[in-house]
């Protein structure tokens, strides 16, 4: 990336009479809306050429840092390599062209690459069946929680109101469950941050609809209690839902479906490498256990015993939580992934990622207050530095990361900790880039006992620097309209 | 370890098993039950090569037809410029995070910041989000929102001429949400003002969700409207085509409080459903309510003029359970596709292209209704590009015969219904064979 910032916006381009377009014109009469019903106010939008707009916006992506910028540690963002073959396969005009509401028989290749990857998700998940529309990993968790919430009414048991997270878990589980219209309960952790069992048990009673967890859990650790856990929740009429953002080091190696899991998500645009393009599109398919099927959203894609794909609706769905099926051109890049690395590479995948996390662990423990001991999985939780006494904080040590041309690591997150630094390296990073991490790591470990202003007053060589949120939050201008105002 | 992707030789392997104290890569997993660990082989195909991939998605790509597109039902077939393809390629746009380190990401905050400041004068708004996954989920968004604006009162009326998918996609948010949907009758193709007035004199309705063009491609007439809902203190809601605001009269015009719907038709491929857009507007005054990401303008340590990721305290990652919605990102990159759409096209090249769809729209209409086997479904009522028909044969045959000739007609809603959009993508040969077709069943 570029360290010198370019700040123009758009509109400070625009010069009367520049455009930057042509559109056909088929010539044929004018016909205009009534009066009433048209634009009264005048559209001010800027009037730029073409190539003004590509240098704009090549010169505003300079400033921006990608995984193709530089090491992207970004602790349960999962931000690993997005193969370029991908893009190519989502950009090919045999399906971008495709409108959501042609008949089935002329999308056949459409349909089977849904039913494809539905089918390889749930080899993956161990499910029975994955639906592929829910847009996002949070729209995954609320979808997951209907398919819970529509399987308990149609069983009458109609009490259960109530959905358990662990207090580490990801600030969108228990968002999710209040938008599906549950009460949230908090299970807390135990200090080698697991689930508490003894804990849960008094929690668990007719009430309960669901149990939220991921595995490994947010802190990198598996959750061994998990059979005893899943049959805890399963005896007391619950269902337990696996929340997919940690499911990377478990490829190949273990399966949410035989850990009794019940629902799950996965986040395409973590494990399974569609890019995160700034904040999204992604994708959150939803997985179930067989018994389950009938209540995915609708629609459904199904293969015929001729072998041609059906787009079918079923009445005990829970209803339809997307415009059509899904994100189809993020479906497309993942099901690109899964076939380049094939079964052989899926399962290197999980264990290397395993291995990067614990490298970077092992050689960052002296210097860095490492909570919990022991093996971790994709990924691990500092508590900040070791040596607290020089006032630099784990904001301060992220700040300084940037300065040496890295992403920073997920920060305050865990709440479990006052000083979380949470570190995911994924498997696509090489043995060097991580020898030069650590060695940056270490770096600013002993710039903040020797030079703790230096970190503190970090970052010192980023495009901007210590930009004011809290003017941002108390006079807000988001708008350039507010902004030519001022 | 082989795979491309892949980094590590075997040497790296030893040296990092060492510094991690075990001698295998299971022996990272030890702490798994043994029942649980998966002992075989993924049921699933071998590692392919590249060349491999391209023929598996080209054999893919020709099970699907090629077709004129008169299909719409909320999306539509527009030309984009090649530019944008070529723009959101760059990697530091497409492989990075949301900007939670603004010192890194000023180049999605300016863009996201554009986009913002597009959307407010497109729908005649104060304020607009981040962007959300799609028009349907907007909408939905918009209804939750209604309710917790108002408290108490949990009640939202929805015009039963929006498209099917919103009304679906509200229903199924509201079911769960315990929020009580009840549509309002429509006359004509259009929705009933009486209608919506007996619902509002309840006096428990939080919002009303109306479409500026309807299901039948119909642009509604909304006089009156604003103040009877102010009257009943619910917020007005109105579900839009994004492209159609360039020329027909904005929800900031006709008084909304929220402007919703998909932004597809600014430059975003069909793509089969999606990636597509959702965006969300407000007055100034519901700013705090809104869910999803907001970027706001602040100053730096040296006075620079930069963008930030504001009002965080509305979101999950920092309310969990209270937050004002589950949304954690926004919809990133599709947002950038319309920014560098509308600067591309600005005001007039968007008008320019409503008026080629509105005038092809109305060419084609009178030339199926000439055929004698259509007629406008409600011939009084105004449309821009797309229109519904009511067919003497069944709509079916049409499609199907259509398709044998590579043509989608349009969107089936009835057996004898066809909605039928036009763009500036279809030649006027091409909608002269769609007639002929019609003419020769």
């Amino acid at each position: 990336m570029n360290r010198d910032f370019y700040s123009k916006l758009v509109f400070e381009l625009s010069q009367p009479g520049r455009k930057g377009y042509k559109i056909p014109d088929n010539h044929l009469p004018e016909v205009k809306l009534p009066e009433n019903l048209r634009r009264t106010s005048k559209l001010e939008l800027p009037e730029v050429d073409e190539p003004s707009v590509v240098r704009h916006y090549n010169n505003m992506s300079t400033n921006n840092f990608g995984v193709d910028s530089g090491f992207y540690p970004l602790g349960s963002c999962t931000m690993k390599y997005n193969p370029k073959i991908n893009e190519e396969v989502a950009a090919h005009q045999a399906f971008t062209s495709l409108h959501p509401a042609t008949p089935d028989k002329a999308v056949q290749g459409a349909l089977e690459l849904y039913y494809t990857l539905q089918c390889a998700l749930s080899e993956i998940g161990g499910m029975a069946e994955f639906t592929l529309n829910p847009y996002a990993g949070a729209h995954g968790e609320l979808t997951g929680l209907l398919v819970i919430k529509a399987y308990h009414n149609s069983r009458g048991d109609v009490k259960r109101t109530k959905v358990i997270v662990p207090d580490s878990a990801h600030g969108t589980n228990p968002a999710s469950a209040a938008v599906a219209g549950y009460e949230i309960i908090e299970v807390k952790s135990r200090p080698d941050g697991t689930v508490d069992v003894e804990d849960l048990k008094p929690l668990l009673d007719d009430t309960v609809a669901a149990v939220m967890m991921t595995n490994p859990n947010t802190l990198g650790i598996f959750e061994k209690n998990i059979p005893e856990i899943a049959s805890l929740v399963h005896a007391a009429g619950a269902l337990l839902y696996y929340d997919g953002a940690n499911l990377n080091p478990m490829l190949g190696m273990a399966r949410p479906g035989d850990m009794g899991f019940d629902v799950m998500h996965i986040n395409l645009h973590k494990t399974f490498s569609t890019p995160h393009g700034g904040g999204g599109p992604g994708a959150g398919p939803v997985g179930v256990r067989a018994g389950l099927q009938q209540f995915l959203p609708n629609p459904r894609v199904v293969k015929n015993s001729d072998g041609s794909f059906s787009v079918v609706t079923d009445e005990k769905s829970l209803g339809s939580i997307s415009a059509h099926l899904g994100n189809f051109a993020v479906e497309a890049r993942a099901l690109t992934y899964i076939l380049s690395l094939g079964k052989q590479g899926l399962k290197e995948a999980g264990k290397l990622a395993t291995l990067n996390a614990n490298y970077v662990k092992e050689s960052l423990k002296d210097v860095y207050c490492l909570p919990i001991e022991g093996v971790c999985k994709h990924e691990f939780v500092f508590d900040g530095l070791a040596d607290k006494s020089t006032g630099v904080t784990t904001l301060n040590v992220a700040k300084r990361l940037l300065d040496h041309g890295y992403h920073a690591p997920t920060i305050y997150f865990p709440l479990l900790f006052h000083e979380s630094l949470m570190i995911e390296p994924t498997e696509t990073e090489s043995l060097q880039t991580l020898d030069e991490f650590i060695a940056v790591m270490r770096d600013i470990a002993r710039e903040a006992k020797e030079t703790p202003d230096v970190v503190k007053n970090a970052p010192l060589n980023t495009p901007i620097s210590h930009p004011d949120d809290t003017e941002a939050a108390l006079h807000p201008i988001v708008n350039y309209t507010e902004l030519t105002e001022l | 370890m082989s795979h491309r992707y892949f980094p590590h030789t075997d040497s790296d392997i030893d040296v990092m098993l060492k510094k991690c104290g075990v001698t295998s890569l299971d022996d990272l997993y030890a702490d798994v039950p043994e029942q649980l660990l998966f002992r075989r082989d993924y049921n699933l195909p071998d590692e392919m090569s590249e060349k491999e991939v391209r023929d598996f998605f080209n054999k893919l790509g020709k099970k699907n037809d090629d077709l004129v597109c008169f299909a719409g039902n909320g999306f539509y077939d527009h030309y984009a410029p090649a530019v944008i393809g070529s723009l959101i390629a760059r990697s530091e746009f497409l492989t990075a995070y949301t900007p939670y380190q603004p010192e890194i990401s000023q180049g999605t905050l300016q863009y996201i910041f554009e986009y913002q400041s597009m959307m407010c004068r497109l729908t005649g708004m104060e304020v607009s989000n981040a962007s959300m996954y799609d028009g349907t989920t907007a909408t939905a968004e918009a209804m939750m929102m209604a309710v917790a604006h108002a408290r108490k009162r949990n009640h939202v009326l929805i015009s039963s001429t929006v498209n099917q998918a919103v009304i679906d996609v509200v229903k199924t948010y509201a079911g769960y949400h315990g929020v009580e949907i009840s549509l309002i009758d429509e006359v004509d193709g259009v929705t009933s003002r009486e209608s919506m007035k007996q619902l509002l004199a309840k006096g428990d309705v939080a919002g009303v969700i109306v479409a500026t063009r309807n299901r039948y491609g119909i642009i509604e007439d909304f006089t009156g409207f604003a103040e009877d809902c102010q009257a009943a203190k619910a917020l007005l809601i109105m579900n839009c085509v994004a492209l159609d605001l360039a020329t027909i009269k904005t929800p900031g015009e006709w008084g909304a409080d929220v402007a919703v719907g998909d932004a597809q038709s600014l430059g975003i491929p069909l793509s089969f459903g999606g990636p597509y857009l959702g965006f969300f507007c407000a007055k100034k005054s519901l700013m705090r309510k809104i869910p999803g990401r907001i970027v706001g303008a602040t100053k730096d340590k040296d006075g620079r003029r930069v963008f930030v990721l504001t009002l965080q305290a509305r979101e999950q990652h920092i309310r969990r359970e209270k937050a004002t919605s589950n949304i954690c990102s926004n919809q990133g990159l599709m947002s950038l596709y319309v920014t560098i759409y509308m600067s591309l096209m600005g005001a007039k090249g968007m008008a320019d292209v409503n008026l080629q769809g509105c005038d092809g729209a109305h060419y084609l209409a009178d030339k199926l209704v000439a055929t004698g086997k259509c007629k406008l479904t409600f011939p009084n009522s105004p449309f821009l590009n797309e229109f519904c028909v009511t067919t003497s044969v069944p709509a079916q045959k049409i499609v199907d015969r259509a398709l044998e000739e590579g043509i989608l007609a349009g969107v089936q809603i009835a057996e004898d219904r066809l909605l039928i959009a036009v763009t500036e993508m279809q030649t006027v040969k091409e909608m002269d064979r769609l007639v002929e077709i019609v003419k020769s069943l």
